[in-house]
């Protein structure tokens, strides 16, 4: 797969954008708002000219600021997702993807299974359905790089899900360096093998989604980065509960349902470090060696076996919470939230 | 106490329906007299008046190549204004827009000193062999100049409703600045811009004084619709003759401002008081 790497400064309005990042596979840019996550895309796509650095799709040079070089959008291979899709109001599904690719449009249509909508106008389409166009849009101007502007937030929670699962998919069938920014961090966690945590134009931290929230590199990383994320497989058991083997061979319970491979998502708050077995209402219990201990502030996150907790100092002195020694981690099924995870 | 509180709203009722009746009145008499001061056949036969016939080719003649200057002209003005930021560029709109309040016979002063004979480009256009003054070539430049801001202006607003991302996914999906502008931009500016034309070609068909102090009135060269009404009234038993053209003047207004309204351009025509609230990329 192509590397884009990108190493740039963009003066904003209120600070400056610094940005170092080599896009591999799928890597997602999360902050809250107003971090400059749209100004990455934006750059890298070519809509703004940063003030310094280069950006470059393997050798393929797009800017350079020392050798005054700066190619127009149209001469850099990015598709860009736009974050309300901006597709073409006055033109059906078929003219907007022909508008990028007219020899391969057909073709785009069938793949995103929306040549049943050739002829609508995106006025008159589902939020699912626009998303599919702005994507078959994109890629059927045959690009290099794919760029996601908060991909999933202009969805309503139930076709979030279902989009989700889908764009896992395709992202994988295309295999194209991909970067997408959202603020939100399960859909960072779900969908990219790196995320980097963006804030106030300045890359706090990139790591994979386990490793960011076992080891968050500040307060502010911890607070954002929310759940733990495990990949594992659902079956649906008797008793109403479903029952989830984890890639690890833990097994966790929730009250979810779901069925095939999911991702499970359990907030580090939610998780109750002890010594031993506790006799309580919690059904889920990892037994295991301390991987981590991160002082995040008051707070420590503590890391046994694929999962997170979150506890106060206080409990970790009291506990002697250190690496190597072997602890129980607990959290309830009630807690324990099931997202399709491809 | 009730009482009067009932007589003083019954009294002020009367008072808002009267003012009603009056506004009414006061803007729809003038029309109406302009169709019934004599009757009908009397203004149908006036139609056929070379005087009349005369004036409507000047008319159509000098709207139609105005328009097309304007449209050639205006066009790429109103986008440059409507889709860059520089410093000066407020001063640069409001010169643009300067027209529109100005007095007419003003700005027919200003074309005469401007490229008139004696004017500051008036010996250049002699030595090019160019001559505007009393000629259809003057009538062109002043509806230009009165009517064109109107086109522009309203050019400028839609140009700039048109959404910036679509023209920035344009960009990314590998089509160059023109066929972003012919495809998308034009496209979804094309209804404002047509409101603007239309307006524009109103009050280019309307214009009097700047036409009448840099053109003159000619009949069969220079005399318009316009001019030939306020002539034929001014001539000796002209008065049917004058408004059988006004009552020609006001069907074509008419039409325009009911083909404006079926369209549904007309609302939009309006530029926007205030700018759109439009979220800036973080």
């Amino acid at each position: 797969m192509a590397t884009l790497s990108t190493s740039f400064e963009l003066p904003l309005r209120s600070f400056v954008l610094e940005l170092t990042l080599d896009v591999e596979g799928t890597v997602a840019l999360v902050g809250p708002s107003g971090a400059g996550k749209t100004s990455v895309l934006r750059a890298v796509a070519g809509l703004v000219k940063p003030a310094a650095g280069r950006i470059a799709l393997d050798d393929d040079l797009w800017f350079d600021a020392a050798k005054g070089l700066f190619r127009k959008p149209d001469e850099r291979r990015v598709g860009l997702v736009f974050q309300e899709y901006a597709l073409f109001p006055h033109m059906n599904v078929r003219e907007n993807v022909a508008y990028a690719g007219k020899s391969r449009a057909d073709e785009y249509l069938e793949r995103f299974r929306i040549s049943h909508l050739a002829k609508v106008r995106p006025a008159e389409l589902s939020g699912g359905e626009r998303q599919r166009v702005a994507l078959a849009r994109a890629l059927a101007r045959d690009p290099g790089v794919l760029l996601l502007d908060e991909p999933l937030s202009a969805l309503d929670a139930n076709t979030k899900v279902a989009v989700r699962g889908e764009l896992q998919e395709l992202l994988r069938e295309f295999g194209l360096p991909t970067l997408l920014v959202t603020h939100d961090y399960e859909d960072a966690a779900s969908l990219a093998d790196m995320v980097g945590v963006l804030v106030d134009g300045k890359l706090r931290q990139l790591a994979a989604p386990q490793e960011l929230v076992a080891r968050p590199a500040d307060g502010f990383v911890a607070s954002f980065t929310g759940a733990n994320l495990l990949r594992g497989t659902a079956r649906r058991r008797e008793d109403d509960l479903t029952l989830i083997e984890l890639e690890g061979g833990e097994v966790v319970y929730s009250t979810d349902h779901a069925e095939g491979p999911v991702g499970v998502v359990i907030y580090p708050w939610d998780v109750a470090v002890g010594l031993h077995h506790q006799v309580d209402s919690a059904m889920n219990v990892i037994e295991g060696p301390i991987r981590s201990v991160i002082h995040v502030g008051n707070r420590a996150r503590v890391r046994i076996g694929p999962v997170t907790a979150e506890v106060t100092d206080a409990s970790v002195e009291r506990l002697g919470l250190t690496p190597g020694s072997t602890v129980v981690a607990s959290f309830k099924a009630t807690g324990t939230r099931l997202v399709p995870y491809g | 106490m009730r009482r009067r509180q009932t007589v003083i709203r019954g009294l002020l009722a009367v008072l808002f329906f009267l003012a009603i009746a009056v506004a009414m009145t006061f803007l729809v008499l003038p029309v109406i007299a302009i169709f019934t001061h004599v009757p009908p056949s009397r203004l149908l036969h006036e139609f056929s008046n070379p005087i009349v016939t005369d004036a409507l080719v000047v008319s159509l003649k000098t709207i139609v190549i105005s328009q097309v200057a304007i449209l050639l002209l205006g066009t790429p003005t109103a986008y440059f204004l409507a889709s860059r930021r520089f410093p000066g560029r407020p001063l640069v709109v409001t010169l643009v827009e300067l027209p529109i309040v100005l007095p007419p016979a003003v700005a027919g002063i200003g074309l005469i000193v401007a490229f008139g004979r004696f004017g500051l480009l008036g010996s250049t256009f002699d030595a090019l062999g160019i001559d505007v003054s009393f000629n259809q070539a003057a009538v062109v430049l002043a509806i230009s100049l009165v009517a064109g801001p109107f086109y522009v202006r309203q050019a400028i607003a839609s140009f700039e409703a048109v959404d910036r991302n679509l023209v920035a996914a344009s960009r990314t999906l590998g089509a160059g600045s023109l066929r972003t502008f012919f495809r998308v931009t034009l496209p979804l500016a094309r209804g404002g811009l047509t409101a603007g034309e239309a307006i524009c070609v109103a009050r280019g068909l309307g214009e009097f004084g700047a036409t009448i102090m840099f053109a003159g009135s000619l009949q069969g060269h220079t005399e318009t619709l316009p001019l030939a009404v306020y002539t034929t009234f001014e001539a000796q038993n002209g008065l049917d003759v004058a408004l059988a053209i006004s009552a020609l003047l006001v069907i074509i207004s008419l039409a325009i401002l009911i083909a404006l309204k079926g369209s549904g351009l007309w609302e939009r025509s309006r530029p926007p008081v205030l700018a759109v609230a439009r979220p800036e990329p973080d």
